[in-house]
């Protein structure tokens, strides 16, 4: 009797951990099977690099990279801004916040995660939009605050993996407490910052509702930092609601592709974490 | 002399990051807080949503019943995998393997990929139409990584000693799991749940196309409904309620700070006691 509960938990607790797997296998075949279709009907370089997004012209035409452009100029902006600060802060908390300032920059930090991001959406709207327009810049401004905690969280703990050896040894040669810090320890921790920066990416692509509030979203190719664009997650919450058709299907493809750019991210994540470890 | 001076600037740097970064807080919670508190007015709270009064007490009942739900469906899942993780599976098994690459692939899937799935699988094949059930299935899927990862460190960290005790007092394997070692994890458990409710309070593009739009309270799991962050992103792109959205920003705002300070002081209760 105690024999046989023990054998049919141990399967409960297996089959358990087998969903996670079940739910990635899910989640590529349902974006793949749904959008794959749409992207060798049109033909992939015209799906991928075609430029003009009509969906409800007659005829009409599915071309995404002004989606994918207005992602990665957005997402390349966001790390340009998140990450110096988010580097910065991470040596601060790290190596130079006093004893007492850590049990409030900290919570601080992680308050900043879990933040919604509707909230930093309402706060873009106004507080930086009256400023940038709906822009890539105000886009690039909002989502370089968003993944601060990310890119925070992962630099500190890669600065205090550092060996306390490097930092001694810095002093001990007559560097500064900051010179042997910014000289000696933050690179001994480069490959955890450049994670860091890779998980940063990963969240700034994927952001979807704080960006569609203050990008403007624009189906075209970006034509400068102050204008509008439409990022690839935009482009899906934008137009699911009424799109029918080939049309839907093209923004289940949007969606696929956007998942192939996470999936790439995930992996060039992992490989820079194993080597570290 | 020169040496002095760098050592000034990089401090300066240094505290310049830590300040903006507190700053943009403060700055952003206090600006949520001027705009929206004007708006805060009891009829907010009315138990009906009209197209003139944009009441936000069904989109916060919905919330609970959105975050139960996922709660209900992911939290065993979580805890049962990483008891799988820590306490059955060998060490270097190839199943363990996959289940931590997946999860952590889960991990950084963004939630507008669970909003799209969670229409194709749950709202269109499963044919749960746009629903408070479907919505919160594709919830537990997102918090599932998040649950997993707190449960396993937090199972971790209960010492080898206290199994081997139980052990040789005669206890089997799920006895010592659900009697000495569970008990042991519930702090670190609790705080992962908590960040959990956080995210699924939150979470927005994920539910737009799963659990829909609809503004009042549900009368079945099966009907549509909107949580507090849909809400104020129906208001934003209505425009015309847009003050409205701001004192929900605020009604959010407060509703996350408790989350994280409960989850905050779940963790060190935890960290007090090991």
């Amino acid at each position: 009797m105690n024999n046989k509960l023990e054998r049919g938990m141990s399967t409960v607790f297996f089959l358990s951990a087998a969903v996670s797997v079940l739910a990635v296998a899910l989640i590529c075949f349902f974006l793949l099977a749904k959008g794959l279709p749409m992207i060798f009907r049109t033909g992939p370089l015209a799906f991928l690099l075609g430029t003009d997004w009509s969906p409800t012209d007659t005829p009409p035409a599915f071309g995404i990279l002004p989606m994918i452009a207005g992602s990665v100029y957005i997402t390349f902006g966001a790390i340009l801004i998140g990450m110096p600060v988010g580097v910065l802060t991470a040596v601060f908390l790290a190596h130079a916040c006093p004893k007492g300032m850590y049990g409030v920059v900290k919570p601080g930090i992680d308050l900043l995660a879990g933040i919604p991001s509707v909230v930093y959406g309402f706060f873009g709207m106004a507080a930086i939009v009256p400023y940038t327009g709906n822009s890539i810049l105000s886009a690039c401004i909002l989502l370089g605050i968003m993944i601060l905690p990310t890119v925070v969280a992962v630099s500190e703990s890669a600065l205090r993996a550092v060996p306390e050896q490097y930092y001694k040894g810095a002093l001990a040669l007559g560097a500064g407490h900051y010179r042997s810090v910014f000289t000696v320890v933050l690179p001994a921790a480069r490959s955890g910052v450049l994670a860091a920066a890779v998980l940063g990416i990963g969240r700034a692509i994927g952001e979807t509702m704080a960006v569609i509030m203050v990008a403007g979203n624009q189906a075209r190719m970006p034509v400068s930092w102050l204008k509008g664009a439409r990022t690839m997650t935009a482009n899906i919450v934008i137009e699911m609601g009424y799109a029918e058709g080939q049309h839907r299907e093209a923004l289940i493809a949007t969606g696929a592709v956007l998942l192939v750019f996470i999936l790439m991210i995930n992996l060039a994540f992992s490989a820079l974490t194993r080597r570290k470890a | 002399m020169i040496k002095k001076n760098s050592e000034r600037m990089l401090a300066a740097l240094t505290w310049t990051a830590a300040v903006a970064t507190l700053g943009v807080l403060l700055y952003l919670i206090v600006f949520i807080l001027i705009r929206g508190i004007p708006y805060l007015k009891p009829s907010l709270f009315s138990l009906t949503y009209t197209s003139d009064n944009v009441s936000l007490t069904p989109a916060l009942i919905s919330t609970i019943i959105i975050t139960m739900l996922s709660l209900a469906i992911a939290v065993p899942l979580g805890i049962f995998a990483a008891i799988y993780l820590t306490e059955y599976a060998r060490r270097g098994n190839k199943a363990v393997t996959l289940v931590r690459k997946t999860t952590e692939t889960l991990a950084g899937i963004p939630s507008i990929v669970y909003g799209l799935f969670g229409m194709l699988f749950f709202v269109t094949t499963l044919g749960w139409g746009f629903s408070i059930l479907a919505g919160a299935f594709t919830l537990a899927i997102m918090i599932l990584p998040l649950i997993m990862r707190t449960a396993e460190e937090a199972i971790l960290a209960v010492p080898d000693l206290w199994r081997e005790g139980a052990f040789g007092l005669g206890a089997g394997r799920l006895r010592t799991v659900f009697l000495i070692v569970l008990p042991a994890a519930t702090p670190g458990i609790l705080a992962g749940i908590t960040l959990a409710v956080g995210r699924i309070v939150g979470e927005t593009a994920a539910l737009i196309y799963s659990a829909g739009t609809v503004p009042q309270i549900p009368a079945t799991l099966l009907q549509s409904a909107r949580t507090l962050s849909v809400h104020m992103f129906a208001l934003s792109s209505e425009g015309l309620h847009v003050d409205q959205g701001y004192a929900t920003a605020v009604v959010l705002l407060m509703v996350v700070i408790l989350i994280n300070a409960a989850s905050a002081g779940i963790a060190r209760s935890f960290g007090a006691k090991t």
